[in-house]
C-alpha cells in the first residue's frame, strides 16, 4: 500500500496502480476516455488532466495525465485545481468540434460516456464557428451500426478489436482530423467479439444494430441480473426488456467469469425470446391431425389427471439447456429412475467423465478468468474459439501478461498498455493445441497440432509420460509426437499456473481422460495447475450432476412397450439421436407431452405441447462448466399461460396426485428439496442473498427511476395503473419503487450511478478497478478437488481400427454461429452462420471448392458441397454442428466419398 | 576558420567516392576508434566535445550515448538510428550533407554505433530526398565492398550491418519515437516516455538515436579531439554548425559557420542582406516551429542557450527571414495549415486544436475573422504546451503563433478590422 494525497488529504492505495485507477477506486470523479480497465494505459485523449505538485511547498505544479501517472508513494495532485479544470473542460470543447449534434437521434443517448464526461467537466459552450468533418459510414454487418461522424478518436475500438481481441479487419485510418476507424471495405467484423464494440465506444459510432431494430432508451428498459444461455461459461448479463420484447443483452461484470466482455452470440442470440415460433399456448395434438389446438389449463389438467395417473409407465428426459429446478421438477415427477437425460450418447459418456474427473481429482476446475492468468496451457481437442468463446478471448490475454511479466522487470507497470507491447514484442505464450482442423486460435499458439481424436488422445497420454515417464512409459512413442510431448511438458512445468483445456467438442471421452491425466500428474507435481472442461450448454454439467439414464434406454424402454407417456423437457431429441430412432419413440409413445418455449421437430410431433419460459421469463439456477451456480433472475413477467417448467410439471403433478410439489409455491421452497435430495447441490442455498432490505416490500425494482410511460401502456386496456405482477421467486420487483441503495452484488440489475450513465459506472460498483464486485465474487462453486487423492491415472484405450482405404474419418466442426439452436432464431446469427458443407485438406482433395459431394456415413446419404480447410489431416473430414438441414450423426464415423458433382454429370 | 562538416562538399554538391574520401582523410577516425579506443572510450570523448544534438533539441550526444546499457548481459540486438526525416520546413542541413559527403554520415554512423555496440543501424530517409537516396545506396555498398560494414571491421571483431530505410513521407516521422514505430511497419504515432528509447527502443530493444548533422561530426570529434572541436566554437557548445537562410535574401544557402554567431553576420555577410527594397521584420532562427525574432534580436548569439534567452530555439540552425512586405498572418496560416496536416492525430488537443486554429487563421487571412478570433487563438497557445500534449509538434506549431501574436498583434487586428490584408 502506498499513500497518495488529493488536494492535501492522505489516501492508502494499492500499489502498482496509475493515478487514474487510484482515483476512481477511492471514489473519485475524474473524466477520461481512452483508460479502459481492461485495455490499460495510453495517455491519447488527455482528458484525465489533474496538477501534480513536487512537494508541498509546490504551489505552481504541472499539468499530468492520470492515466499515464503511477501513483507512487508521496504522490501530490489536485484534481479541483483551476488550470486542470479548465484544460479537462477545454479537451470536451477540443471533441466538440467535430462531434455532431445528434444526441436527441443517437441510440446512446442517455448511456453515454461522452455526454457524462461533457457534464462532469462542466464544459457548456462551443465557440467553434467553423464546418465539422464528416465521414462516409460503413456496412459492418448484423451486429453493429457505424457512424463515424460522432466518433472522438480515442482508439478504443481498434484497441480492443485488434489489440485485445486479435481481430485485423477494423483499423485506424487516415491521420489528423480525418482519423477513420473502419474495415477495409463494407462487411460483417470478422471478430467473434465485435459486439463488445457497443459496450467500448464511449460514444455512438458502434451501437446495438439488434436493439435499432427494436429501439428504446436505456432509461426505459426493464431489466434484471442474468446469465447467457448460449453455451457452458455461464457469462453473467443484463438483459433489457420493454413492451414484452427483449430488446438487447449488455455485459455484466463477473470478477471471475465473463469480466468486462461477451462473445457475439451471447450478445446477440436473444431473438428467440421474441420469436414468432415461441409457444405461448398449452396445445394439443390429436392423432392424424396436423394442426395443434390450443387447450385451456383445465383441459390440460384433466388430461395430466389421466395420463400421468399410472407413474411406473411414465418417463421424464430432461434437458442440458433447461434451469436445475426444470429438470428436477420432472425428475421428482418421474422419479430417479424414470429420470432420463436428454443428451447425445457422446455427450452423455463425455460429460459422465467430466464430472466423475472434477469430482475425484485433485485438480481445481479453472475460473473462466483463471484461464486468462494462465502463463501455460494446452489445449486438447476443444475449438474453444466456436464452442466457449469467452474462453478464447482470455486465452488471447496470454501474449499480453507475458510481456507484462518482462515489462515489470523494466519497472513499466502492467497497465501501461503500448510500453509492455513494444518491450517484448508480444512474443507467442507458452500455448499449444490440439484439434482435429486448424482453429482460429491457432494464431496465437507456440506450437499446434492437428489429429483424429484418438491420436490427439495418444499425444495427451504422451505429455503425461513426459512428465512422468515412471508412471506412464510409452516405449513405442514416435519421434515427432516424443518431441512435441516433452516440449508441452516442459513448459507446463515451468509454468506458474499451468492449465489444461479440454471439453466434449470432439465427442472423446477418453480424449477428456487424457487430459486430466495430465493436469493431474501437474498438481501431484506440486504445481498450481488448473483444469477447464469445456461443455456445450449452458446447464450441461447441472444435468449430468444430476444424474439420470442414457437416452438410449429411454428409447429402448418405449421400444420395448414399457413406457406409455414420455414428457420432454425443453429438448429437441433429433439435435441428440439420429432421425429414425427419434421419429420412432415420438410414434411409438402413446403419450408424449414437451414442454418448451420453441416450436421444434420434436414439439411438432408432441401430443401435448405447453410453453415454457425462457431464461427472460422465469428465475432459473444454472451449473456453468467450471461448476458454478449461478441465477438469473427473470426479466419481464412471464405472458398468459407461459411458465417457468418446473411450475408446468407442479401443476401436473397436483393434478396427477403426486405431493411432490405440494409445497413448491415460490423457487426457494423447491431449491430447498433439491438441496436435500441431492447434497452436491447444497452450495445453491447460497444464491439467495439474505437481505434485509428497508423500503416497500424489501424489493429492489427492475425498472429505473427514470422508466416512462408506466400508466399509459396498459390504458388501451384499462385506464387505471395495475399494480405491478408480482415475483415470488426473486428479491427483485417488476416496478421502478423500492430499494434504490446499492444492491448486493448478485442483485445488481443496472450499471447506473449519479452522474455515470454508461457502462462506465462499474467503476462505482467495483471494490477497486479490474477487482470483484462490492460484496464479493456471485454464484457458488459445487465442486472443490477431492480431499483424498489415490495416485492414479486413465488408462490409454488402444486406439481406433483404421479406416479403410477411400474412407475418412468425419469429425464434427463446432461454429459460434450455427451450431447452437436458441440463438439461431435471432436473423443476425442466422446470416453469419454458414450453410451445411464438407470440409476436407486441400491436399489429394476429390472435389473443388464449392463442387458438391455425395458421402455415405453411418448408413445414410448425404450430398454436401466441399469447402477446403488447409491444415485438415488428410484422411479427415469435417462437418459443421447443428446447422439448420443437417441431420444429427454421431461422429466421429467413417466415411465414404460416393461421387462428386462432376462424376454425377458424366 | 575550419569546416571540418563542409570541407568535401564542391560546389555542385556532386559527392566523392570512397577512394576519393579516403584520400581526403576518410575513415582514419573509424580506424583510430575501432583499433585504439574501447566503445566507452569514445562516449567520453564525445561528452567531452560537448557534442548537442543537432536535430534540434540540442541534448548532449554523449550523455544521450551513455543512456544505452552496455555489457553481456544488456538486450541485444542493439541499434543504432539516424533520424534523416528533415522535414521541419525551412531546414535543409541535413540534405547538403547527405548529397555533398555521404561517407562522412556513414563513418560517423559505424563510430556511434561501436561506441554502444549496435550490430544494426539504420538510416531513415524522408521519401523527398531522392537524390540523398540514391548517393547513400551507393556509398553504404562501397562501404560494405571495402570492410567498412558487415562483418568483421578492420579486424576489430566489431560487426554492423547498415540499411537505408526510406519512409512514406510524413513530418511526425521527424519525431524520434514516432520514427521508430514508423521502421517497425506500425502507424507513425509517438511513444510516451518513460521508457527512454535507449533502454527500450527500436523492437523493444537499447536504441540509440541520432540526427544526421550530429553523427557527421562524430568522425572529426574522433580523428582531432574533444578540445579541437570545442574551441571551434564561440560559446560552451562544441563544434561547428550549418546554419542556413531562406526567404527574400540576397543569397539563400547553407553554410557552416563556427556555433555562436550571430544572426546578423548569417543574415549580412553571407546570405547578402535582404534583397533591394526589403527589411528585415521577423525570422524564423530555428525552422517553422520556433518562436519569431524581431530584427532588434540580429545581435542574438544563434546557440542553444543564447536562443532560449531570447525566448526562442537555436533548432535546426536554418533561418526563414521575413521581410517586411510579407503578410505575418498569411504567413502564420501557411505554417498552421502545415502542422494541422502534419498532425498524426493521436491527441486530442493537437487533433482538434491545430485545425481550429488553421481555420481560424484561414478566416482571418480572407478577410472573415472576428476579434474574438484573437482571444482563441491566445488561448490555444496557452492550453497546447509541453506535457499537456503527447508529443512535441503541437506545442511547436504553438511557438510562431504565440510569437507573432506578442509581436505583431497589430496585423491580426487590422486584417480582422479591415476585412482584408493589408500587406497587398
Amino acid at each position: 500500500m502506498v499513500t497518495i494525497y488529493i488536494e492535501g488529504e492522505a489516501y492508502t492505495v494499492k500499489e502498482g496502480q496509475n493515478l487514474l485507477q487510484a482515483c476512481l477506486s477511492l471514489g473519485f470523479d475524474l473524466p477520461y476516455f481512452c483508460w479502459h480497465p481492461a485495455l490499460g494505459s495510453v495517455g491519447a485523449c488527455r482528458q484525465c488532466a489533474v496538477k501534480r505538485f513536487k512537494d508541498e511547498k509546490d504551489l505552481r505544479g504541472e499539468l499530468v495525465m492520470a492515466c499515464m501517472t503511477p501513483a507512487g508513494d508521496g504522490t501530490r495532485i489536485s484534481i479541483n485545481d483551476a488550470e486542470a479544470a479548465k484544460f479537462r473542460a477545454g479537451v470536451i470543447e477540443w471533441l466538440m468540434i467535430n462531434h455532431p449534434h445528434d444526441c436527441p437521434i443517437c441510440d446512446e443517448g442517455g448511456e453515454c460516456h461522452l455526454q457524462d464526461m461533457t457534464v462532469m467537466t462542466g464544459h457548456n459552450y462551443r465557440h467553434y464557428r467553423f464546418p465539422k468533418r464528416t465521414h462516409h459510414n460503413q456496412d459492418l454487418g448484423p451486429f453493429l451500426n457505424h457512424e463515424m461522424n460522432r466518433c472522438i478518436q480515442c482508439y478504443r475500438c481498434v484497441r480492443f478489436y485488434h489489440d485485445y481481441a486479435g481481430g485485423s479487419d477494423l483499423n485506424a485510418l487516415a491521420s489528423h482530423d480525418h482519423v477513420y476507424f473502419g474495415r477495409f471495405e463494407n462487411g460483417p467484423l470478422e471478430s467473434e467479439f465485435s459486439g463488445n464494440l457497443v459496450e467500448i465506444c464511449p460514444t455512438g459510432v458502434f451501437t446495438d444494430k439488434s436493439l435499432k431494430a427494436h429501439f428504446t432508451r436505456k432509461w426505459d428498459l426493464q431489466t434484471a441480473p442474468s446469465v447467457c444461455v448460449h453455451c457452458g461459461l455461464g457469462c453473467n448479463t443484463i438483459p433489457g426488456e420493454r413492451y414484452g420484447k427483449l430488446r438487447r443483452v449488455r455485459n455484466r461484470y463477473h470478477h471471475q467469469v465473463n469480466g468486462y466482455f461477451l462473445c457475439d452470440r451471447g450478445r446477440y442470440g436473444y431473438e428467440f425470446v421474441n420469436s414468432t415460433q415461441r409457444i405461448r399456448h398449452p396445445l394439443q395434438r390429436t392423432a392424424g391431425e396436423a394442426i395443434p389446438i390450443p387447450m385451456t389449463e383445465k383441459e390440460v389438467l384433466d388430461l395430466a389427471g389421466t395420463i400421468l395417473a399410472d407413474p411406473g409407465k411414465v418417463i421424464g428426459i430432461g434437458s442440458p439447456r433447461a434451469s436445475l429446478e426444470s429438470n428436477f421438477a420432472l425428475r421428482t415427477l418421474v422419479g430417479p429412475d424414470r429420470f432420463y437425460a436428454g443428451l447425445s450418447d457422446s455427450d452423455f459418456s463425455c460429460l459422465a467423465t467430466g464430472c466423475n474427473i472434477l469430482q475425484k481429482g485433485p485438480v481445481p476446475a479453472s475460473t473462466l478468468q483463471g484461464v486468462g492468468l494462465a502463463d501455460a496451457a494446452f489445449i486438447l481437442g476443444e475449438d474453444v474459439t466456436q464452442t466457449a468463446p469467452l474462453m478464447a478471448l482470455n486465452l488471447r490475454r496470454m501474449r499480453y501478461r507475458k510481456s507484462a511479466r518482462i515489462a515489470s522487470g523494466f519497472q513499466l507497470p502492467e497497465w501501461n498498455d503500448a510500453a509492455v507491447r513494444e518491450i517484448a514484442q508480444l512474443q507467442k505464450p507458452a500455448l499449444f493445441i490440439a484439434t482435429p482442423y486448424p482453429t482460429r486460435l491457432d494464431e496465437e499458439a507456440l506450437r499446434t497440432f492437428y489429429a483424429a481424436p484418438d491420436d490427439l488422445a495418444r499425444l495427451g497420454f504422451a505429455v503425461l509420460s513426459a512428465l512422468d515417464p515412471e508412471a506412464f512409459p510409452m516405449p513405442d512413442l514416435k519421434d515427432s509426437l516424443r518431441v512435441l510431448a516433452d516440449e508441452i511438458a516442459q513448459a507446463l512445468l515451468d509454468a506458474k499456473r499451468p492449465l489444461v483445456i479440454t471439453g466434449t467438442a470432439c465427442s472423446h471421452p477418453a480424449l477428456i481422460e487424457a487430459a486430466a491425466n495430465v493436469a493431474w500428474c501437474l498438481g501431484r507435481k506440486a504445481r498450481a495447475a488448473a483444469f477447464a472442461l469445456c461443455v456445450p450448454e449452458c446447464n450441461s454439467l447441472g444435468l449430468s450432476l444430476m444424474g439420470g439414464h442414457d437416452l438410449n434406454s429411454a428409447f429402448q424402454a418405449v421400444r420395448e412397450g414399457r413406457v406409455d407417456t414420455v414428457i420432454i423437457l425443453e429438448n429437441d431429441l433429433y439435435r441428440r439421436a439420429d432421425t429414425e430412432t427419434v421419429d420412432a419413440m415420438l410414434r411409438n409413445a402413446r403419450h408424449v407431452i414437451v414442454i418448451d418455449h420453441q416450436q421444434t421437430a420434436t414439439a411438432a410431433k408432441a401430443h401435448v405441447v405447453l410453453p415454457a419460459a425462457t431464461f427472460a421469463e422465469a428465475t432459473s439456477t444454472l451449473i456453468n462448466n467450471e461448476g458454478r451456480a449461478q441465477r438469473g433472475y427473470a426479466v419481464m413477467p412471464a405472458e398468459g399461460q407461459i411458465r417457468a417448467g418446473w411450475r408446468w410439471l407442479r401443476k401436473l403433478m397436483n393434478a396427477a396426485g403426486h405431493i411432490g410439489a405440494r409445497s413448491w409455491f415460490r423457487l426457494e421452497d423447491l431449491a430447498a428439496d433439491l438441496v436435500k435430495d441431492m447434497p452436491v447441490f447444497q452450495p445453491i442455498v447460497g444464491l439467495d442473498p439474505k437481505v434485509d432490505l428497508p423500503t416497500p416490500g424489501g424489493k429492489i425494482p427492475r425498472q429505473s427511476h427514470r422508466y416512462t410511460g408506466r400508466t399509459a401502456m396498459h390504458a388501451d386496456i384499462d385506464v387505471s395503473e395495475p399494480k405491478p405482477p408480482a415475483d415470488e421467486d426473486a428479491p427483485l420487483a417488476f416496478t421502478m419503487e423500492g430499494y434504490d441503495g446499492p444492491p448486493p452484488p448478485e442483485l445488481i440489475s443496472r450499471i447506473w450511478a449519479p452522474g455515470w450513465n454508461s457502462e462506465q459506472a462499474l467503476n462505482k460498483f467495483q471494490s477497486e478497478i479490474n477487482g470483484p464486485l462490492r460484496g464479493g465474487d456471485t454464484g457458488r462453486r459445487l465442486i472443490e478437488p477431492a480431499a483424498s487423492d489415490d495416485g492414479r491415472y486413465f488408462a490409454m484405450t488402444p486406439p481406433a481400427a483404421l479406416s479403410g482405404e477411400d474412407e475418412y474419418l468425419l469429425v464434427p466442426i463446432h461454429h459460434i454461429f450455427g451450431s447452437e439452436a436458441l440463438s439461431m432464431a435471432s436473423p443476425g446469427i442466422a446470416q453469419r452462420a454458414p450453410r451445411p458443407y464438407l470440409a476436407l485438406s486441400p491436399e489429394n482433395a476429390p472435389a473443388k471448392e464449392n463442387e458438391r459431394v455425395r458421402l455415405r456415413v453411418n448408413g445414410r446419404s448425404l450430398d454436401l458441397p466441399v469447402k477446403l480447410l488447409p491444415g485438415m489431416p488428410v484422411r479427415m473430414a469435417g462437418l459443421p454442428v447443428g446447422l439448420p438441414g443437417l441431420a444429427k450423426l454421431a461422429l466421429p464415423a467413417a466415411v465414404k466419398i460416393l461421387g462428386t458433382e462432376k462424376n454425377k454429370k458424366e | 576558420m575550419e569546416s571540418p562538416l563542409t570541407q568535401n562538399i564542391r560546389p555542385d554538391i556532386s559527392p566523392l567516392n570512397l577512394p576519393e574520401y579516403e584520400k581526403a582523410g576518410g575513415y582514419q577516425g573509424l580506424r583510430k576508434a575501432l583499433t585504439q579506443l574501447a566503445p566507452d572510450e569514445v562516449t567520453a570523448l564525445v561528452l567531452e566535445s560537448n557534442l548537442r544534438g543537432r536535430g534540434g533539441a540540442g541534448f548532449s550526444t554523449g550523455r544521450k550515448w551513455s543512456f544505452v546499457p552496455m555489457g553481456d548481459d544488456a538486450p541485444r540486438p542493439k541499434y543504432l538510428v539516424i533520424n534523416a526525416d528533415e522535414m521541419e520546413p525551412g531546414t535543409f542541413k541535413d540534405r547538403l550533407l547527405m548529397e555533398g559527403d555521404p561517407h562522412q554520415l556513414i563513418e560517423g554512423i559505424i563510430i556511434a554505433a561501436y561506441a554502444v555496440q549496435a550490430g544494426i543501424a539504420y538510416i531513415f530517409l524522408r521519401r523527398a530526398y531522392v537524390t540523398a537516396g540514391q548517393r547513400l545506396e551507393t556509398a553504404i555498398k562501397e562501404a560494405y565492398a571495402k570492410g567498412y560494414l558487415g562483418q568483421n571491421i578492420l579486424g576489430s571483431g566489431f560487426n554492423l550491418d547498415l540499411y537505408l530505410h526510406v519512409s512514406a513521407g510524413r513530418y511526425i516521422c521527424g519525431e524520434e519515437t514516432a520514427l521508430l514505430n514508423a521502421l517497425e511497419g506500425k502507424r507513425a504515432v509517438p511513444r510516451a516516455k518513460p521508457p527512454f528509447p535507449p533502454v527500450v527502443g527500436l523492437w523493444g530493444k537499447p536504441t540509440a538515436f541520432n540526427n544526421v548533422e550530429t553523427i557527421c561530426n562524430v568522425s572529426h570529434i574522433i580523428r582531432l579531439g574533444p578540445a579541437w572541436f570545442r574551441d571551434l566554437s564561440h560559446v560552451p557548445d562544441g563544434g561547428s554548425k550549418i546554419y542556413g537562410a531562406s526567404g527574400k535574401v540576397r543569397r539563400p544557402g547553407a553554410w557552416e559557420l563556427p556555433m555562436g554567431v550571430t544572426i546578423r553576420e548569417i543574415l549580412e555577410e553571407h546570405a547578402g542582406g535582404m534583397q533591394d527594397g526589403l527589411e528585415v521584420r521577423a525570422i524564423l532562427p530555428g525552422g517553422v516551429s520556433t518562436d519569431l525574432l524581431t530584427a532588434k534580436h540580429l545581435d542574438v548569439r544563434m546557440d542553444f542557450n543564447s536562443m532560449q534567452e531570447a525566448g526562442s530555439r537555436l533548432g535546426t540552425g536554418t533561418m526563414v527571414v521575413i521581410d517586411d512586405r510579407t503578410c505575418i498572418v498569411g504567413l502564420l496560416s501557411n505554417l498552421m495549415h502545415f502542422f494541422a496536416q502534419e498532425s498524426c492525430g493521436w491527441c486530442t488537443p493537437c487533433r482538434e486544436g491545430l485545425a481550429w486554429t488553421s481555420r481560424i487563421l484561414k478566416a482571418i487571412e480572407q478577410g472573415q475573422g472576428k476579434l474574438e478570433d484573437i482571444e482563441h487563438l491566445k488561448r490555444h497557445t496557452r492550453l497546447i504546451t509541453l506535457g499537456h500534449t503527447f508529443c512535441a509538434l503541437a506545442p511547436g506549431a504553438m511557438e510562431p503563433l504565440q510569437s507573432a501574436l506578442t509581436y505583431f498583434e497589430d496585423d491580426f487586428r487590422r486584417h480582422i478590422l479591415e476585412r482584408r490584408c493589408p500587406w497587398r
